[in-house]
């Protein structure tokens, strides 16, 4: 005769086997594949946001500027990567597919939970990619006379970026978030290239310590180093890009 | 028990992305004053409160301000849960989203340059390329009253401020012919629908009003 107390623990045991079990079928029926491109920082954040959450996927990688006749199935619209399949699912936009992977896989969120902190994050991320990729790359690579004035701008673009960070270890606090993994993947690991490769020292130390700090503590983070393009053959990629560029 | 809340939102009447901001609020009942900018001379809140970008719409809510309309409508719909105006879906969300940005990027960009095109060939290209991406949102209609299926959402707002209430007046002030009943009986369909719900129509630009602003708007871009 059991008590109503063992009862409940059997039960609990119960629905925990059939939870794992449920989420054991749902892991192997789950097919989750990425289309990306190595030196694409739109598709490196996304390696990044499913390295962050755990969840194995199969990646793909295309040989742009060559599109496999899957890419231009999967993404006629724009035709690019980054491309997410989940199950029966394709998704394309770096940043719409973060948040869905943010709100599939609910562990570990990495984005702000409270709406204003989420509003910044994301107002920032649009600022990354829409105002400082055009002005610090293809404005500066054009740039014939008056390439000091397109670093300023750039630099006065990423003042910004300066004081959002003071503080903090990461943009998103203790640890990586959103805002990390899209300004990371593209300043840094993708802009700082190219400038490297043009002889810029676009974030000096002096001008951006916080920056600085938080490039060094994202080297120290695992995921990340893991899912950023390999330095020397990166520069060597962005040299030829920087010259196709320029005789444009 | 709520508090005085307070929301303000900086806004110009002709700008589709203000006048979606004002149907979001309207849609979910709430309260706001509303601070009408001008283009030409922009306010000193409004250079305080948008540094960067000096462009509205900017809704401030309890002192704190959020920019960029898409940003605004997430932050309205995760702060004023009733009424929500985003699918709950994770995957429906994100083609929302995806959609979202494609209006406003691609539909926009071509749309508006398609006016102020000098010659007449330059802006039928352009009306054309318009054209085949509006088709995107045409299949997305079939076989619902709204993008947001059986009421308005997220996309209706971005689409529905964007195309039929600010787009469609421009081409009528050049001339041009883009979206012709024959080839979007679903878009026709979809924009009776939206005439009916009183939180769009209560947001939209006066037409005639519309048009000449849209036509002056095009001469300035044209002769810049």
């Amino acid at each position: 005769m059991i008590s109503l107390y063992d009862f409940y623990i059997l039960n609990e045991k119960l629905k925990n086997k059939l939870r794992t079990e449920e989420f054991d079928k749902r892991k192997r029926d789950e097919c989750l594949k990425l289309l990306g491109f190595w030196i694409s920082p739109f598709s490196r954040r996304v390696e990044m946001a499913l390295k962050f959450k755990g969840v194995p996927y199969e990646y793909l990688e295309e040989d742009l500027p060559k599109k496999t006749p899957l890419l231009l199935e999967l993404n006629p619209i724009h035709k690019k990567v980054p491309v997410l399949v989940h199950n029966d699912k394709i998704l394309s936009e770096s940043h719409v597919i973060l948040e869905y992977i943010d709100l599939t896989w609910s562990n570990n969120p990495f984005l702000p939970q409270d709406p204003y902190e989420k509003a910044m994050a994301r107002f920032w991320a649009k600022f990354v990619d829409e105002q400082i990729l055009p002005l610090g790359f293809m404005s500066l690579v054009k740039a014939e006379t008056g390439i000091e004035v397109a670093i300023e701008e750039t630099r006065e673009l990423i003042t910004y970026l300066e004081k959002e960070v003071t503080g903090k270890y990461y943009f998103g606090g203790k640890t990586i978030g959103f805002l990390d993994m899209v300004a990371g993947s593209m300043i840094p690991f993708c802009l700082a290239r190219a400038w490297e490769c043009m002889g810029i020292d676009m974030i000096t130390h002096e001008k951006f310590p916080e920056l600085n700090r938080w490039i060094n503590k994202l080297n120290e983070v695992e995921i990340v180093r893991e899912c950023i393009p390999p330095k020397e053959k990166h520069i060597e990629r962005m040299n030829q890009i920087v010259e196709r560029i320029k005789s444009t | 028990m709520a508090e005085k809340e307070e929301v303000k939102l900086l806004g110009i009447w002709a700008s589709p992305f203000s006048r979606r901001i004002e149907m979001a609020l309207k849609l979910k009942g709430i309260a706001y004053d509303y601070v009408e900018e001008s283009l030409d001379n922009k306010s000193p809140l409004l250079l305080a409160l948008n540094p960067i970008h000096k462009k509205v719409p900017v809704l401030v809510h309890n002192g704190k301000a959020i920019l960029e309309s898409h940003v605004v409508l997430e932050y309205i719909d995760e702060t004023w849960k009733h009424n929500p105006i985003l699918p709950q879906d994770p995957y429906d969300r994100s083609k929302a989203r995806f959609f979202a940005k494609l209006v406003d990027e691609q539909i926009f960009n071509a749309g508006f340059v398609s006016m102020t095109k000098a010659e007449q060939q330059g802006r039928e290209d352009l009306a054309e390329q318009t054209r085949e991406l509006i088709t995107y949102l045409e299949k997305e209609l079939v076989g619902k009253d709204f993008l947001g299926g059986k009421s308005v959402g997220f996309l209706d707002l971005v689409a529905g401020s964007m195309i039929p209430f600010c787009l469609e007046r421009g081409w009528e002030g050049m001339g041009l012919q883009v979206i012709t009943d024959d080839k979007f009986p679903e878009y026709k369909r979809w924009v009776k629908n939206l005439e009916k719900v009183e939180s769009v129509t209560d947001c939209i630009p006066p037409k005639e009003k519309h048009i000449e602003h849209m036509n002056f708007m095009v001469g300035r871009f044209r002769s810049s």
